[in-house]
């Protein structure tokens, strides 16, 4: 078992990504339930090694495989399919794996394309909280990208019903009150896991740095997001956020991620540079 | 080979008075099929009588090839029955045979002949007329391989093309909508604005979805009652109907009134009440109840007749579409049930039977010498021609019994039997 092999395994995830994004396409056209099951065996299996991959990476280099941008592309991946996964078990949205699939692929092929930068051994990067924080991040975020999936979704049907064109989407896709709660489901299960993920955070960065909080760009922005799921939360509960508003919301708030995760580290940088190097 | 004839006429070709005059009702049937049964003439036969057509479906015996006599004696039969001049619907009446009755009975089964086209009821029916007419022995091995071919046909189109994708009818749209909207109609109140008899009718169709609660009001608090006591909800005046918004989901308006019984202010306020929990409007009021700018509310969706009848338009043109798929399909199948007929001919039965047997004898013997080299040739031959005797002794008798055609017996039964036993390829069900 060596770094090679786990090369090749998350090529062959990468391919069954693809195929599996495949299927459901041909699932959305034509409606068959075999294209469905197919594209969600090939995911699964794509899933499977793609865990199979990092940890062989793991053991072989006693590192988690987030060193660089490639890597933490491909955990966030990981944690997508993953996520993915559990939701369809949860609520059997199928149509859901059209958006994952494609996002999937997406990250998978720009993980496999762009140079990997020297991978740095650095010491910090272990320990319980620092794997936990990892964890719960990288879950919660992949929670709220499907959240953006069917909040997507829902906009597409709801276009249909308000303005009285049912088309293409509309036999497709579920009802509007499912696809409703699917996204709240998502969306909970998410800021759950994303507040614990900023919290072991900050006890980890106590750990290493001796202070829970260094006015690091990546802290603010994560905590500045953290506080827009916790506005968005707060209002549905409260002022009735529910339907397109909270669907238009989830969208915003998922690009806002992407900011976070990325954007920050290559535009501005700061501590949590490494990982996107 | 057997030829198939089916005579009858449908909404294209007779209007429905003549229709109405000819369609056969069960007990009729039963007469028809008798008729057919006891012509000596006639092999198998079976009677389809729906709304919208009369067809009579029969196998002439194989030695009345053409089938002319037979078609005339059931018209002039169905004439008599109905005490009418078999001139008078003799021009609306279609005559197909062989390939076309096969097309034809496939294409009715698969509700592509139908005046609604991919209506789902006419291959229940279809199956209904084939139920009664095994019951009563008119069917036979043609008649039954045939029916079941149109209904796995039929299956086969509605699966496979939308044609019985879309709603066609109002109330059909409406319910669609609904489902699209609403996860589970169970769990959903609906409010009647209105007790008339287009409030009944839509909740009639609510009602075989099974909604939780119908709540009525309407300006006559006593029609309210009345309407609401028939299914089992509950009545409120029609000045409550502001309050009652608050806890229904589905709102059904068909009141008289000339002007919008609900505003777009109700509704808002409202809205703010129930925690903008999704509301359908559906509004067959003309002129219309339900103020069309409550549409623009977000979480609300109004759709009033006009709207409802256009989704229906669009969806008739888009199953007009999925009919050329489904004629392709049917061609298909008409090929290979043609394929089947004519494997069921005398002569190539023999031959399939002779080379399998011939076959099979060459296979063994081969197998067999090959591993008895210290036998001479002379012993060898001799061999070989002893299997060979035994092989066209044993198949002596079947292909006699096979030959001897006619006698009052069903050749096709006795063919199609030889083909399953010995497995011969043709008359296994795919």
């Amino acid at each position: 078992m060596n770094v090679q092999t786990a090369d090749i395994l998350l090529q062959i995830a990468t391919v069954l990504y693809f195929s599996s994004m495949a299927g459901y396409a041909g699932f959305l056209f034509n409606r068959k339930k075999a294209y469905q099951k197919t594209a969600l065996y090939l995911i699964s299996s794509a899933v499977l090694l793609h865990f199979i991959s990092m940890a062989v990476y793991t053991l072989s280099t006693r590192y988690f495989p987030i060193q660089n941008l490639s890597q933490s592309l491909s955990v966030s991946a990981f944690a997508l399919g993953f996520m993915f996964l559990f939701v369809q078990y949860k609520s059997d949205l199928k149509i859901l794996g059209v958006f994952a699939s494609a996002l999937l692929s997406v990250i998978m092929g720009v993980a496999l394309m762009i140079p990997e930068a020297p991978v740095e051994k650095n010491e910090i990067f272990k320990g319980f909280w620092f794997y936990s924080h990892i964890l719960l991040i990288f879950t919660g975020e992949a929670a709220l990208a499907l959240g953006c999936g069917t909040g997507i979704l829902y906009l597409l049907q709801e276009k249909g019903i308000k303005t009285k064109t049912p088309g293409f989407f509309f036999k497709r896709l579920p009802s509007l009150d499912f696809l409703d709660d699917v996204g709240y489901t998502c969306l909970t299960t998410g800021f759950a896991l994303l507040t614990i993920g900023l919290v072991t955070g900050f006890i980890y960065a106590k750990a290493v740095w001796g202070r829970f909080w260094s006015w690091d760009i990546k802290e603010l922005a994560s905590v500045g997001t953290w506080l827009i799921y916790a506005a968005l939360l707060h209002l549905r509960f409260y002022s009735g956020w529910r339907g397109r508003k909270s669907a238009i919301m989830t969208i915003i708030g998922f690009f806002i991620i992407i900011f976070t995760f990325i954007g920050v580290n290559l535009l501005i940088g700061g501590h949590h540079d490494t990982f996107t190097k | 080979m057997p030829d198939i004839i089916l005579i009858g006429l449908n909404h294209k070709t007779a209007p429905v008075e003549l229709r109405e005059k000819l369609s056969l009702t069960s007990e009729e049937t039963l007469l028809a099929l008798d008729f057919l049964k006891k012509d000596q003439d006639i092999k198998e036969g079976l009677v389809i009588s729906t709304c919208n057509r009369t067809e009579v479906l029969f196998i002439p015996e194989s030695n009345h090839q053409t089938g002319n006599d037979q078609t005339e004696k059931i018209i002039e039969f169905i004439a008599g029955h109905k005490k009418m001049n078999s001139s008078e619907f003799k021009s609306a009446l279609y005559i197909h045979k062989g390939d076309d009755a096969v097309r034809h009975l496939f294409r009715v089964a698969s509700s592509l002949d139908s005046m609604m086209i991919g209506e789902p009821q006419i291959l229940g029916q279809i199956k209904q007329a084939y139920r009664i007419a095994v019951e009563n022995g008119g069917s036979g091995v043609l008649l039954n391989r045939l029916m079941h071919k149109s209904f796995s046909i039929a299956k086969k189109v509605r699966r496979e093309t939308g044609i019985g994708d879309n709603a066609v009818s109002i109330s059909y749209a409406a319910i669609e909508l609904a489902n699209k909207i609403f996860t589970d109609l169970s769990e959903k109140r609906v409010l009647l604005l209105g007790a008339g008899e287009m409030a009944e009718l839509a909740v009639e169709h609510l009602l075989s979805n099974n909604v939780k609660e119908i709540v009525v009001a309407n300006r006559t608090f006593k029609n309210a009652v009345a309407l609401a006591e028939k299914f089992n909800g509950q009545a409120v005046t029609f000045e409550e109907r502001e309050d009652a918004l608050i806890h229904v989901d589905i709102i059904i308006s068909s009141t008289g009134a000339t002007d919008y019984v609900l505003t777009h202010d109700q509704v808002r306020r409202v809205m703010k009440k129930r925690h903008h929990r999704t509301l359908f409007f559906i509004d067959i009021a003309v002129p219309r109840d339900i103020d069309p700018k409550i549409n623009s509310i977000s979480n609300a969706y109004v759709y009033d007749i006009d709207d409802l009848k256009n989704i229906v338009e669009s969806n008739i043109e888009q199953r007009e579409k999925e009919t050329v798929k489904a004629e392709r399909l049917i061609d298909e199948a008409v090929l290979k049930f043609q394929k089947w007929l004519e494997s069921l001919a005398v002569v190539p039965t023999i031959k399939a039977l002779n080379d399998k047997i011939t076959s099979i004898v060459e296979m063994e013997c081969k197998k067999t010498l090959s591993g008895m080299k210290h036998l001479t040739k002379e012993d060898m031959e001799a061999i070989q021609r002893m299997t060979q005797a035994i092989a066209s002794r044993t198949i002596h008798d079947p292909i006699r019994f096979l030959r001897n055609t006619g006698c009052h017996r069903d050749d096709s039964l006795y063919l199609n039997v030889t083909r399953q036993l010995f497995n011969l390829g043709g008359s296994d069900e795919e």
